[in-house]
């Protein structure tokens, strides 16, 4: 094995990764990572607005993860079906940032990359009416999402979403996605 | 007809519908993975309840955090009280927000632009 765990640990203190995670995501990871978040930000005494927001865009980001990883061409290579993905959560002085990695097909990366572009083009006023416009569209997808979570994240951070699609082989791309929560 | 009575977990909200009285409360975390699941008991419920309601239906909705999955799910039940207010139920909506979430009463405010129900926004003060 030639990872150095020194090295690992070193580079995410210096980072400030408050945890981050790499593996399967399922509903009781995420019940227990936000349990741990909502604990830690209490233990730091953070303001009950910042929490929210923190709270609210973590759940957004994981449960996109939850419902749109598509499969990791490593592991399905091997014959296995996992659908893994890395996220982190950042402090840096008194600002959060989540930081989210998963595989996409990439027959799927040129419409993400569209709905994102068009999203950090909108001004405050016009994300919330786009969000309006989509919650009341009447499409729901089988599980109650239908496109809002992007629109929600961007909302609620009042930054724009950094992200970008790395290639990977003909068939996957690696999509990260860096949200950064303005105070 | 049964009243309906969900209890809140971590990532869903106490739900309670006392036919008798007509009022309903939605109370906690919606942030299930499958909302359309969870609400489905209060779907079913509030088309019962459509057929034959009472003169007057209070609907109570304070929520600490909704997931946008949940939040097609509360639309789909507010248009639900949209057309039981126009079958013979007085209908009001009484959202409430917490001094300072700006993001849950500017989610109070979406819906309102939304749905034609009397809707009324009540800041919860922090003790």
């Amino acid at each position: 094995m030639d990872l150095d765990i020194f090295d690992f640990y070193d580079k995410m203190e210096k980072n400030n990764i408050m945890l981050s995670f790499k593996g399967d995501i399922t509903s009781e990871l995420l019940t227990s990572i936000l349990q741990i978040m909502e604990s830690k930000m209490d233990t730091m005494e953070e303001s009950p607005k910042i929490k929210k927001k923190v709270y609210n865009i973590l759940v957004e980001c994981l449960q996109n993860l939850y419902h749109h990883i598509d499969e990791n061409p490593i592991a399905s290579a091997n014959g296995e079906k996992d659908k893994t993905a890395i996220f982190m959560i950042v402090k840096e002085g008194d600002k959060y940032s989540i930081i989210t990695g998963n595989y996409m097909y990439n027959d799927s990366v040129s419409l993400m990359k569209g709905r994102l572009e068009k999203i950090n083009a909108m001004s405050k006023d016009e994300l919330k009416e786009y969000y309006k416009e989509v919650l009341n569209n009447g499409e729901m997808s089988e599980k109650g999402g239908g496109g809002l979570g992007m629109i929600d994240i961007a909302r609620k951070s009042g930054k724009p979403l950094e992200f970008q699609f790395h290639p990977v082989d003909s068939k996957h791309s690696f999509f990260s996605l860096n949200i950064n929560i303005a105070q | 007809m049964e009243h309906l009575n969900i209890e809140g977990t971590p990532k869903t909200p106490t739900i309670k519908f006392d036919v008798v009285k007509g009022e309903l409360l939605i109370r906690g975390r919606s942030i299930p993975e499958n909302s359309i699941e969870f609400y489905k008991p209060l779907v079913d419920m509030l088309e019962a309840y459509t057929s034959k309601p009472l003169s007057n239906t209070k609907v109570d909705v304070q929520l600490e955090y909704f997931n946008t999955s949940s939040s097609k799910c509360i639309l789909d039940i507010f248009k639900r009280l949209e057309v039981l207010n126009s079958n013979g139920s007085n209908v009001i909506i009484n959202w409430h927000y917490e001094e300072d979430d700006e993001d849950m009463l500017e989610a109070g405010e979406d819906y309102q632009a939304i749905i034609s129900v009397p809707f009324k926004m009540i800041q919860i003060n922090e003790e």
